[in-house]
């Protein structure tokens, strides 16, 4: 525990230490936000009881935050690792390696968390964002899309051999994900109806379903759940036949 | 001497590739005991298999009585290990990866005080990417003391560290046995291996070629001496070579050269004048490492 508990302080601290990171998972989503609603305004959404468009939007992009960190944080920090051989000096010692593992799940949680909660506060102060019905709900939401996606970096952390091509695999994975799920505050029903076929097929749309509806109407969306859930048991059975410590 | 590393008959392929080919040695608790020989040798391979890191085909190992591979975690906790291509976070702190790693044992030396031990207390905030190769081989070893092990695995601690980083480096690990430590040195270098090891295992292919303190494998033979001749023009060899302490002697270019041993100079010397003659220049050497794994393998060790 002893371990666990420093090497998830330490990753924090390395985590703090690298501006890529921590431009994508703590700026870049404000300053979509604070871009975003400067091009489309606040208005209030027509047919929705006093809803108006930051209500819908800046819970959407908390799928921004978990995406950039999961996908591009992530197998980024960890594929870099394995390259250098961080992972293989780590192999050299007694810590199971579900330690490692553990202390990267703790610290991209934690900095998600952060993140989010920098962007809600953004979003509170500047536009009046109107708070969740299910505060609780939302919280939990908000860890098990995580969860799931963080399995997904994983995968990719684990087969792709090094950061560069991390970079360039997350990128590709992520930014077409974040524009066609919703992440973007582009909402899918506003899709063309090809498009939106695609945009069901996208984990991250999932993530925007189940916390949208959480935050305004207080209700679990069941299917998102599912899917959510599913996608993280998958992942974490490839990972664990395809994850490389070399 | 007690064995704490007990090696038999090891083998090791990779696909059709043979690392290692039925290597066979011990090593005994205190001793630094060095593998040499070329890169692509099996060296690391057997390293690995040692610490438990790789799976061996065939062969018994045993480190501190325990099975590496079935007894891993419990033999890590007991042993100190740097591995090639192994490394640390840029950005990680030289206290921070001293105090992690300390977390991962049972049993932890106080950091601090290998900090100073190992000459990193002013680099205690130094960033890992900002150290300069010889700092990072430092704090590598510092690592891998921090659990006060009962021995130490070191694979090619020196290679790209200038001449005197290499000299410091090496003075510390000559400190590492002070602590009782038994040093399992892997290296390429066979200068490495002469000055730091009690005995070192030669490898090529996979296989021992020799294993012997440096001492005795320098003197196997009768050509642990040489001695290079010059302005000898027209000198008959053969006179030479009827001298108790030669053993081979001939012309190399226009260098007279005399293998043999013991007090191979003075004889030489007084031979030379007896016959009236005097070399414009001596020269001499001793048989090195080096010279032994030509002798052995047939061919120049490549880097």
């Amino acid at each position: 525990m002893r371990a666990l508990w420093k090497m998830t302080l330490v990753e924090a601290k390395l985590f703090w230490r690298e501006p890529v990171g921590l431009f994508f998972t703590l700026v870049f989503p404000v300053m979509v936000l604070l871009l975003f609603s400067a091009i489309f305004g606040n208005g209030p959404i027509p047919g929705d009881q006093g809803l108006r468009m930051i209500d819908v939007m800046a819970p959407s992009y908390t799928g921004m935050v978990i995406g950039t960190t999961a996908l591009l944080g992530l197998p980024i920090t960890l594929a870099g690792y394995r390259q250098q051989g961080t992972l293989r000096r780590l192999r050299a010692t007694p810590l199971h390696p579900s330690a490692i593992l553990a202390a990267h799940v703790l610290v991209n949680l934690l900095m998600t968390g952060v993140g989010i909660m920098l962007l809600l506060l953004t979003a509170r102060v500047v536009y009046d964002l109107r708070l969740p019905e299910a505060p609780l709900s939302v919280t939990l939401a908000f860890v098990l899309a995580s969860l799931s996606f963080f399995a997904l970096g994983f995968v990719l952390a684990g087969v792709l051999p090094n950061a560069r091509t991390a970079q360039i695999v997350g990128q590709v994975v992520f930014f077409p994900m974040f524009f066609l799920s919703g992440a973007a505050g582009i909402q899918p029903d506003m899709f063309p109806v090809a498009l939106r076929r695609v945009s069901d097929l996208l984990p991250l749309t999932y993530v925007v379903k189940l916390v949208q509806q959480l935050w305004i109407a207080g209700e679990w969306d069941l299917q998102a759940l599912v899917v959510l859930l599913g996608v993280m048991v998958a992942s974490i059975l490839v990972s664990a036949r395809t994850f490389r410590w070399e | 001497m007690e064995p704490v590393v007990e090696v038999v008959d090891l083998r090791k392929r990779y696909g059709k590739v043979v690392a290692v080919d039925g290597i066979s040695f011990t090593v005994g608790r205190g001793e630094i005991f060095g593998i040499v020989g070329p890169n692509g040798a099996g060296k690391s391979t057997t390293v690995e298999c040692l610490a438990g890191l790789r799976e061996k085909e065939s062969g018994t190992v045993s480190v501190l009585g325990l099975d590496p591979l079935k007894e891993g975690r419990k033999l890590r906790e007991r042993i100190g290990v740097q591995l090639q291509e192994a490394a640390l976070p840029d950005d990680i702190k030289v206290w921070e990866a001293l105090d992690l790693y300390a977390s991962f044992y049972r049993r932890s030396a106080d950091w601090k005080i290998l900090l100073e031990q190992w000459g990193l207390a002013p680099k205690r905030d130094t960033r890992f990417e900002n150290l300069s190769g010889g700092q990072k081989q430092r704090l590598f070893i510092a690592l891998a003391l921090v659990n006060e092990p009962e021995i130490v695995f070191l694979d090619e601690i020196t290679t790209g560290l200038d001449p005197q980083a290499r000299r410091l480096t090496w003075d510390l690990v000559r400190k590492i046995r002070t602590r009782g430590a038994a040093v399992l040195l892997v290296t390429h270098s066979m200068e490495e291996a002469e000055k730091l090891c009690d005995r070192v295992a030669i490898i090529d292919e996979g296989r021992v070629v020799a294993l012997d303190s440096p001492e005795a494998l320098v003197r196997e033979g009768d050509l642990e001496a040489s001695v290079r001749l010059q302005g000898l023009d027209g000198f008959d060899v053969a006179a030479l070579r009827t001298l108790d302490n030669v053993s081979r002697a001939g012309w190399e270019g226009d260098e007279l050269v005399v293998y043999g041993h013991g007090p191979l100079l003075a004889r030489v010397i007084v031979d030379l004048d007896h016959r009236g003659f005097t070399p414009s220049g001596v020269s001499v050497g001793r048989r090195t490492l080096e010279d032994v794994f030509v002798e052995k393998t047939g061919h120049l060790i490549r880097d």
